[in-house]
């Protein structure tokens, strides 16, 4: 159903919003697929509520053809399914919009002339297509009809992979479900009278695309890193990675624990390492506060670890279904004496599958816990990405047994610091066996309280990480390596800084960034990088603290005693939009932050709870 | 998972280390004994004897043990053994520690080890005290009990710890006295035979902070040392209750045994049906059929 009016545009924000029984995420969900296959790039961005059932929803894709960098500032497309639907995210459609709404529920205000608005009986027409009265169900397929058709898109293959998502479920459901999309798909928008098709990428990719959310990614990153033993206790937006690799790890002879708690969960990791394997545990929120104390275990005995944490919204239960970064100390310091271990951070959803695999590499090399530190917008954000390359990114890392000794010791102080541990069913030549024990030990592990002794092992313990920081390569800079501004980034934030680094140069103005994804240790040259700029700003979703920046800037400042570092921060419980780092930036650098002109506060969604 | 390496018959000579650092007349030192001997009979492969312990006296057990050992967080033995227990079928974990580790604040992994029927050996090295931290109440210290906690006597109802085990669904609870060795001997060899979760509450005297505690239970102290009776059904929840319910000093023996599939065999099945599903394939294989399914 070609349509040669067809206006080609490489770029489109859709947003729907209705509520979370409607199945929204079911129509970005197949969208995001679909453009997977079809050498689009995409990212979804989606809120939900935290309350199961029921109550406000949306999901936002951004399709594109080529690199997508952030889920978008501005809706070109706004599916509205309710009244409330409409009211609320209005104004978060650009100037020259598109609205699509149901005129069954909603009424919009018919004198604005700002978007155009398409009224399409989404309800009834579903109704009369798949009959029955259940109205909630079967209208987002309708819609799916719809937006393909808007969009040009391929409905048979569309089609295809609705037919083999839903086979499990019945003919009755496949007939449904493929009705309304028929129905939808059929409708003609002869109000809107225009169709868009995407630009085909002049690029295609070497290997397959894949389509999934960061959590999908962290869960096979860490099988195909040869992890087999697990335990964690759920909690959002954590728990979908625990239920993967419940379902998962039993097909590679692995298991994974659900714990009766945090405090069980990783103790249970943290003995699964101590019988040889690198073990995973995982959490948000609440969750990390409850691991402190066995973190600090695991690095006094040097046990390979990796702990998981999808930030959220803190303190306390805070935001549960909400993004924030604001959990940068705790995986940096948290523990109580001197406790080196290695905090990293994913920048997008296809760097949690790759970060993840070489966080089971660092934990195993350096024999100590390693935290991801991820968040709940890429934990539920899908993008594409190219299939990894398995024949590089697998392996096997079962324990070995093989005899060690004599005068084993796992504690030697070597020049690297680093441990190595006989797990139980190893024997010892010489007899003498080892008891692995969160009190300071000597080099053979024996408890030994002596001053001198404590000296050595606290420097050995923290060399370790001195040793990996050297082999690290400085981080990269995106633009010119000296310039006037200077945006330094961690996790999530990557793909809005870039843009607004993009956006900022296309306006003349002299921008570059900086992603850091070693937070501890740090990646060497980063005091380098920021000399190489007048204006250092540290964007991360955290709040200003209470001398002006946020964490990672803290971080910065006191590694680097350097005040040119400032920070970029927000606690909306929203991901950056592209414009709201570059507004703070402007208010920054002309000085109007100083004269008290106040912040516009970006959150359109109000979070959710 | 494990290489088997031939070792040479062992005796308690190369199982001691360090001469353990307790209070003279200490119970916990007759318990260690009996390990020594029951290894000692059961030549456990020395390389996989594999020793826990949470945080206290009675948790510094395996320091005194030469072979593999854990000395863990306090209360926190229990998940710690689980995940050695579930990811290594080719061992036999026994976790050591005290009444405060296992009842204050390890109280919650009790039950869930208990109901899951993870295989391993729990034992409680009951002195009814804080022993490590000298002499504050605990969770097993009578009303009355004088500590530095309640200097005028406890207040709170003690835990009963027979009546804990059975209820959380452990499949094998014993009770004995550290004082008997033989008999403590008898309830860690059945232990160890046990296919599932074991616990043996062992009474084992502070001589420092807690001394007599235990006397009414001591032939040789003039107590009486009343085994369970031999009419009684170990697999009746029950009567398992009932003799727990005995006034102090209580009965010594079996209180309750069932046979119910552990949860290393739930696991194991997991494992095998999943991978009898998947085929042969490797690991390479498997990964990209998974991720041909998001494409
Ligand atoms: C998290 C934590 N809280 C408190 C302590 C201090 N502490 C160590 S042992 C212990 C109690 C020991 O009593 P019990 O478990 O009965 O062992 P016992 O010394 O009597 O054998 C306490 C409170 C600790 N080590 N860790
Ligand atoms: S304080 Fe009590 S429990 Fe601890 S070693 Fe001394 S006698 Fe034993
Ligand atoms: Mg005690």
């Amino acid at each position: 159903m070609k349509n040669d009016s067809a206006r080609t545009i490489t770029d489109a924000v859709i947003r729907f919003a209705g509520n979370s029984q409607d199945g929204i995420q079911a129509i970005g969900g197949f969208l995001a697929r679909l453009a997977g296959r079809t050498d689009k790039d995409v990212m979804t961005y989606m809120t939900i509520p935290a309350t199961i059932s029921g109550g406000p929803s949306i999901y936002q894709v951004r399709l594109g053809t080529g690199e997508v960098l952030s889920a978008g500032d501005d809706v070109d497309f706004l599916v509205a399914f309710y009244q409330h639907s409409y009211e609320n995210h209005i104004a978060t459609l650009r100037d020259g919009g598109v609205l699509i709404y149901d005129s069954d529920t909603v009424k919009p205000d018919p004198d604005q002339k700002r978007y155009r608005a398409v009224g399409v009986p989404i309800s009834s027409l579903t109704v009369e297509a798949i009959g029955g009265t259940g109205k909630d169900k079967g209208k987002n397929m309708f819609v799916l009809g719809l937006v393909a058709r808007l969009f040009e898109l391929d409905d048979a293959k569309l089609e295809g992979m609705l037919n083999a998502y839903y086979k499990g479920k019945g003919d009755d459901v496949i007939r449904k479900v493929v009705g309304a999309f028929h129905a939808g798909f059929a409708y003609n928008l002869g109000q809107l009278d225009e169709h868009f098709e995407f630009k085909p990428s002049d690029k295609p990719p070497a290997r397959a695309r894949v389509v999934m959310d960061g959590n999908q990614a962290i869960a096979y990153g860490a099988i195909a890193a040869g992890v087999r033993f697990g335990a964690g206790y759920p909690i959002t937006p954590w728990s979908s990675i625990m239920e993967i690799l419940r379902s998962e790890l039993p097909k590679y002879g692995g298991t994974f624990v659900q714990a009766e708690d945090e405090l069980a969960a990783i103790a249970m990791a943290c003995g699964a390492s101590y019988a040889g394997h690198v073990a995973l545990t995982g959490t948000s929120g609440p969750g990390i506060s409850l691991k402190s104390e066995a973190l600090g275990w695991a690095v006094m005995a040097e046990m390979p670890l990796v702990i998981i944490d999808v930030q959220r919204g803190g303190p306390s239960t805070g935001l549960p279904t909400n993004v924030e970064q604001s959990d940068l100390n705790i995986a940096c310091f948290t523990a109580h004496g001197d406790a080196p271990r290695i905090v990293v951070a994913p920048a997008n959803v296809e760097d949690c599958f790759y970060t993840t695999f070489e966080a089971v590499n660092l934990a195993r090399e350096y024999s100590c816990p390693v935290l991801v530190l991820t968040d709940q917008a890429i934990a539920t954000r899908v993008e594409s990405f190219e299939m990894p390359d398995f024949a590089t990114f697998t392996q096997d890392i079962a324990p070995h047994f093989d005899p060690r000794g004599p005068d084993y010791k796992p504690y030697a102080n070597t020049a690297d610091g680093i441990a190595h541990h006989a797990p139980p069913g190893t024997p010892m030549v010489d007899g003498k066996y080892p008891v692995v024990t969160g009190l300071e030990h000597d080099e053979s592990g024996h408890p030994a309280s002596r001053p001198a002794n404590h000296v050595m092992m606290v420097a050995k313990r923290r060399r370790k990480l001195q040793v990996l920081a050297e082999k690290l390569s400085p981080p990269a800079v995106y633009g010119p390596a000296e310039g006037d501004v200077l945006l330094v980034g961690w996790g999530s934030t990557q793909g809005p800084i870039r843009e607004a680094v993009e956006k900022a140069r296309a306006a003349g103005e002299s921008v570059s960034a900086m992603h850091i994804r070693y937070l501890m240790p740090l990646q060497p040259g980063i005091g380098e990088i920021m000399d190489g700029f007048h204006h250092v700003f540290v964007v991360e979703l955290n709040d200003e603290g209470l001398y002006g920046y946020g964490q990672l800037a803290a971080l910065l400042r006191s590694r680097y005693c350097n005040d040119k570092i400032r920070g970029i921060n927000k606690t909306d419980g929203l991901p950056f939009k592209v414009r709201e780092i570059l507004d703070q930036m402007h208010r920054k650098l002309t000085g109007r932050e100083a004269a008290g002109e106040p912040l516009a506060v970006g959150g359109d969604e109000g979070g959710a709870g | 998972m494990s290489a088997t390496v031939a070792t040479a018959r062992y005796t308690r000579k190369e199982l001691t280390a360090d001469h353990p650092t307790w209070c003279p007349g200490c119970g916990d030192y007759s318990i260690l004994s009996i390990y020594f001997k029951l290894m000692e009979k059961r030549q456990i492969p020395h390389e996989k004897i594999t020793s826990v312990a949470g945080i206290g006296c009675s948790s510094r057990f395996p320091y005194f043990v030469n072979a593999h050992g854990v000395h863990f967080l306090h209360g926190r033995a229990i998940p710690f053994a689980t995940g050695i227990s579930l990811s290594r079928p080719d061992l036999h974990v026994f976790v050591f520690g005290g009444d405060g580790d296992a009842f204050s604040i390890g109280g919650n992994h009790i039950d869930h080890a208990a109901r899951k029927n993870v295989k391993m050996t729990y034992v409680i090295m009951d002195n009814e005290v804080y022993g490590l931290t000298k002499k504050q109440t605990s969770p097993t210290s009578p009303m009355g009990f004088k500590s530095k906690t309640d200097p005028t006597g406890a207040v709170d109802h003690p835990i009963e710890p027979m009546k804990k085990l059975i209820a959380g669904g452990a499949t094998f609870v014993a009770r004995t006295h550290s004082h008997l060795p033989n008999h403590v001997l008898e309830m860690m060899e059945q232990a160890l035979d046990h296919d599932g979760f074991s616990v043996i509450e062992c009474l084992s005297e502070c001589t420092e902070f807690f001394p007599g505690a235990f006397d009414s239970a001591n032939p040789r102290k003039g107590g009486t040392f009343q085994l369970v009776p031999p009419d009684h059904d170990v697999t009746d929840e029950v009567a398992a209750y009932r003799l727990a319910m005995a006034p102090a000093p209580g009965y010594f023996g079996v209180f309750y045994q069932v046979q119910r599939p552990t949860k290393n065999a739930f696991e194991l099945k997991l494992i095998t049906d999943a991978q009898s599903r998947a085929g042969s394939a490797a690991v390479r294989e498997l990964l990209q059929k998974t991720f041909q399914k998001f494409s």
